[in-house]
């Protein structure tokens, strides 16, 4: 008990005293990063930090979008992560990413212990969430929202940990579009008229092999004593272009290749904004050349990693050079080297024929040559797949691996859906399966979408650990660091935090034929009329004697005859 | 005492007297008659009307001593009709509150213009006050908002409590632009925008202003627009092309909008400014006013109105204002119920609720009970007893249950039942004719068998 306990507060996140910010409230950055398949990866994040306690009544608001400041203090939130992602991050092929999100929508939030009644909270936030975001959140309801025991631990600052008062739900099936990317950029200070955000056009945007962008808002500590805290608010937009679709099979990419803009100013409202360009395969430009030339070069050490990055500054005018304009540009010279497998994979597939019963099986790859180490697996499964938990399986490298913490919620129809979260121990290079049977329900006729629809889909799972580093990670945060590197608070210096999502999962359940009304209606109509009709004429109908007629030959005959004028047969 | 009180040498000094010895309840007015001698009231001047619910009013040459009380009053008739008018509720009011409901030609311009801009009454209202900044390198501004709130405009917020609850926000946006391009005039050596262009300005501000996320009440806007460098100054011109001394417009049932000139002193951009938050509230205070309702028509000749106070409200204002406020709610909710009812008369299909049922009934109670205290003139009362009724009438009618069986249409239902039916009718129509046909031949056949 008390060693899978003290597991899981391993795994649990402490903060760690933050940085000092001497300067402003507003930190931009953008960093591009160059993957080995030849698509290019750019993560902008935006940071507003505000000291302010939003339960008094009256807010004034400078830097801080007063929608957001008000849905904290109506709804007491503490943490809120919310992110629209359109695609899905191939892990194999481009690496860890900064910040990881799931495929369509996904929201979770920690409420304050003062609040008496979450559910209800939690409806009414989601609602309002969907009309700022313009997105279609009021499908959150109770059958996709869940509460974690283990997995969505608070990333900021505080004790709370009863999970009576955290919700997460995810929609795999929401659309990101531009309608959502407008309201997400209003709510920076600059807009999309200054800074980086002016990098943000839809057309290239979306045009992309994945775009992902997400709002995080929590409780930091003001400085390294933490004596009082501030409220942090993050927007990140992730986004990978591919070599083919955007980039036109060449390996050269710039600002305005990606972006079709250039960078002309920084945000004056933002007391620090930097462009960083992940150099480090490139120690003496034999890789690819990077133009315009900087000085300026920054150590960080990130997703377990020590990299190098060029920066450009843009709070300095002399970046901007003589044509006011900055467009980084990268241009290779040589082909790539192997990538580094990444340490943690996973995957997740549905296995089986027919449309009664079917398995999901889900995959975890530690890649790591001699450490294990282990992983919080969550999986969230609605309601109509109905699991067979005693059918659950794990196994690695062909042995049976058994889980030291399994947390499960059995579903309720049309209630709540399946949430399964366990920890396991993963042995180092090898691949990790569980598998769990489940059975297809049959649900009622006005919950089966339109005829021509992808079927019903099963959001991602939720791996979630604490991976050994390669290089030594830095605890101390008395030094400013660079925004993508101060996302996850650390706590120890051999392991950082990774969480990744697997794909979801697309199932077909067994439609019925929506003509079988009309089909009995008539059958049953014609029935009924044929029989009643038969038997009641039998009972009503009166005999009465007649003459019987001629014969056919006779009466043809007669016909004949009274045309031609000539007396007729009798 | 009171003679004391009246004794004083102005009439501001006498009226702040006159509190200190009694307190009038809310809905009453209290008017003293002074002598024509007395010199409390300034030369020329009939009426003084006082900050709370006193108005002084000096006596006609034709008072004589040991003058019947009947006399007295008749004579001073008409003054107490004009003091009653511009203190307490006109039938001009009342057909404002009611605006909706009364045909147009019945209303004053006046009273037209004034019930068009005011918001309508509501249990709760939100109001923002925005600072927009076109310009963020050329510009860094200051302001004190929070202080400039709570000195200002909280007092009045305050005082007007049992009207409704307010919440105050204020926000600064950078790159804000106005809609409209203001236009150089040479004469005036600065940019005017005109009175016609003034519609279009909000538009493309509106989208960033954030109206209220988290609640569903109406928002008074207010904005504070600082031009850039290059559009300075910047001048407000009416339709006369003169310029407005305040610099500032409002627009009806959404808020006012105030230009403030800097003086691009220094070259070091950005240039630090310190907004004067006093002239600025000085200038949304009277806006604030008009748009929660509280009319300020010009007084008759001979009328003195006294300083309103801290709180930027008379107690006789707020009377006013809340007789006109209880009898729009009791209108809307009579209006809503009434709704309801005719709904129900016309679509037979709607389930009705015990809960609804029991929410009509209760708001209909507390309809009646706030007529009642109106009669009686309690408007604390009539005030509460009308927002309850607004609130239950409201939840009765938009109650999302009554939606359930609404599309049940039924030419749905004929088309199930007339497969079954129609071929099993057809064989027993037949034989009741062949049997009405059998009926009318028997008496033929009894007559001829008898024969």
């Amino acid at each position: 008990m008390a060693a899978f306990r003290s597991n899981i507060f391993m795994l649990a996140f402490f903060l760690c005293g933050f940085s000092v910010f001497v300067t402003g409230d507003f930190q931009e950055e953008l960093v591009i990063k160059p993957l080995h398949s030849g698509d290019i990866y750019a993560s902008f994040q935006f940071r507003t930090q505000w000291d302010t306690d939003f339960l008094l009544g009256i807010s004034h608001y400078r830097l801080f979008p007063k929608s957001l400041g008000q849905v904290i203090s109506k709804f007491s939130v503490r943490e809120l992560h919310i992110s629209f992602t359109q695609g899905y991050w191939r892990t194999m092929q481009w690496g860890q990413p900064f910040l990881p999100s799931p495929p369509g929508a996904e929201l979770w939030v920690w409420f304050q212990d003062t609040v008496t009644d979450v559910d209800l909270a939690w409806k009414e936030l989601t609602n309002v969430l969907s009309g700022i975001f313009c997105a279609s959140l009021n499908f959150i309801d109770s059958t996709n929202t869940v509460q974690p025991s283990a997995s969505f631990k608070p990333l900021g600052v505080g004790n709370v940990t009863d999970q009576r008062f955290l919700r997460y739900a995810v929609l795999p099936r929401e659309i990101v579009c531009t309608e959502n990317l407008t309201p997400w950029k209003k709510l920076l200070p600059c807009g999309s008229k200054a800074g980086l955000a002016v990098l943000m056009k839809s057309e290239k945007l979306f045009h992309s092999s994945f775009h992902s962008q997400a709002l995080h808002i929590r409780p930091v500590c003001k400085d390294w004593q933490c004596k009082s805290t501030s409220w942090e608010l993050r927007q990140t937009l992730n986004v990978v272009f591919d070599l083919h679709t955007s980039g036109q099979g060449k390996r050269e990419w710039s600002l305005f290749k990606m972006f079709s803009r250039t960078l002309t100013e920084a945000c004056p409202l933002a007391s620090s904004s930097k462009v960083y360009v992940d150099i480090t395969d490139n120690p003496q430009g034999e890789l690819f050349e990077l133009s315009p030339a900087t000085p300026l070069v920054s150590q960080a050490v990130v997703l377990g990693d020590g990299r190098t990055y060029s920066v450009y500054d843009l709070t300095d005018h002399a970046t901007f050079g003589q044509t006011h304009s900055l467009n980084v540009l990268l241009r290779w010279r040589a082909a790539e080297r192997e990538m580094l497998r990444p340490l943690l994979h996973g995957e997740r597939y549905v296995a089986g024929y027919g449309l009664q019963t079917g398995e999901i099986h889900t995959l975890v790859y530690n890649n790591h040559p001699y450490r294990a180490f282990p992983v919080l697996l969550l999986d969230t499964v609605p309601w109509y797949l109905r699991l067979y938990i005693h059918t659950l399986t794990v196994t690695s490298k062909g042995r049976d691996n058994k889980p030291s913490y399994i947390h499960y919620q059995p579903s309720k129809d049309r209630l709540q859906p399946h949430l399964l979260e366990m920890l396991i121990q993963l042995p180092p290079n090898s691949v990790t399966e569980v598998t769990v049977q489940f059975e297809r329900a049959l649900l009622k006729w006005t919950e089966y979408t339109p005829d021509p629809n992808h079927g019903f889909y099963v959001g991602s799972s939720v791996i979630s650990a604490l991976v050994p580093s390669v290089v030594a990670m830095d605890t101390n945060n008395t030094q400013e660091r660079p925004l993508f590197s101060s996302f996850f608070p650390c706590k120890e210096e051999s392991t950082y935090f990774m969480r990744i999502y697997t794909e979801p999962l697309l199932v077909n359940l067994p439609t019925p034929d929506f003509s079988m009304p009309y089909n009995v209606i008539c059958l049953t109509c014609t029935v009924v009329a044929v029989g009643y009709g038969s038997l009641y004429n039998l009972l009503t109908r009166t005999f009465q004697v007649e003459e019987p007629s001629q014969g056919l030959a006779k009466r043809l005959a007669n016909i004949i005859r009274r045309l031609r004028g000539v007396p007729l047969l009798t | 005492m009171e003679e004391d009180a009246l004794n004083q040498s102005t009439a501001a000094e006498a009226d702040i007297s006159l509190h200190m010895l009694s307190e009038s309840p809310s809905g009453s007015v209290v008017i003293y008659v002074v002598p024509e001698s007395s010199t409390v009231l300034p030369e020329g001047v009939s009426v003084y009307v006082g900050q709370r619910r006193t108005a002084l009013l000096r006596a006609g040459g034709q008072m004589r001593v040991a003058v019947a009380l009947k006399e007295v009053l008749a004579s001073l008739e008409t003054w107490i009709k004009q003091v009653l008018q511009v203190m307490s509720f006109s039938h001009g009011d009342i057909t404002a509150a009611l605006s909706d409901r009364v045909r147009p030609g019945d209303r004053s311009r006046e009273g037209l213009a004034d019930s068009m801009r005011a918001f309508k009454s509501s249990p709760g209202y939100e109001i923002t006050f925005s600072l927009l900044n076109p310009d963020p390198t050329s510009h860094l501004l200051h302001w004190d908002v929070e202080a400039a709130i709570s000195s200002y405009i909280q007092p009045l917020l305050s005082k007007m409590a049992p009207v409704a609850n307010f919440s105050i926000d204020s926000q600064i946006l950078y790159y804000a632009v106005l809609g409209v391009n203001p236009r150089y005039d040479p004469t005036l050596n600065a940019y005017t925008l005109n009175a016609d262009s003034l519609s279009h300005v909000i538009n493309p501000v509106e989208a960033r202003l954030g109206s209220s996320a988290a609640s569903s009440n109406p928002v008074l806007n207010f904005l504070l627009y600082v031009p850039d460098s290059r559009h300075s100054p910047l001048h407000i011109t009416d339709h006369r092309r003169h310029t407005v001394p305040s610099n500032a417009f409002s627009s009806p049932r959404w808020g006012g909008i105030m230009v403030y000139n800097v003086n691009a002193s220094g070259t070091e951009l950005p240039v630090d400014v310190h907004i004067d938050m006093r002239r600025v509230m000085g200038v949304f205070l009277p806006q604030l006013r008009l748009m929660l309702g509280v009319q300020s028509a010009a007084p008759p000749p001979g009328f003195l109105i006294g300083p309103c106070g801290n709180a930027g409200l008379a107690d006789w204002e707020l009377d006013r204002l809340m007789w006109t406020r209880s009898v729009e709610n009791v209108a809307t909710a009579t209006t809503t119920i009434t709704s309801l009812a005719q709904l129900l008369d016309q679509i037979g299909n709607i389930v009705i609720n015990d809960n609804i049922a029991e929410q009509v009934s209760s708001a209909v109670a507390s309809l009646q009970l706030a007529v009642g205290q109106l009669e009686v003139g309690n408007l604390g009362l009539a005030m509460q007893y009308s927002k309850e009724a607004i609130l239950q009438s409201e939840r009765a009618f938009f109650d999302p249950s009554l939606l359930h069986l609404l599309y049940f249409p039924d030419d749905q239902k004929f088309a199930i039942y007339i497969p079954l039916f129609l071929p099993m009718c057809v064989p027993i129509l037949l034989s009741l004719l062949k049997m009405a046909s059998e009926v009318r031949q028997r008496p033929g056949q009894g007559q001829a068998k008898k024969d």
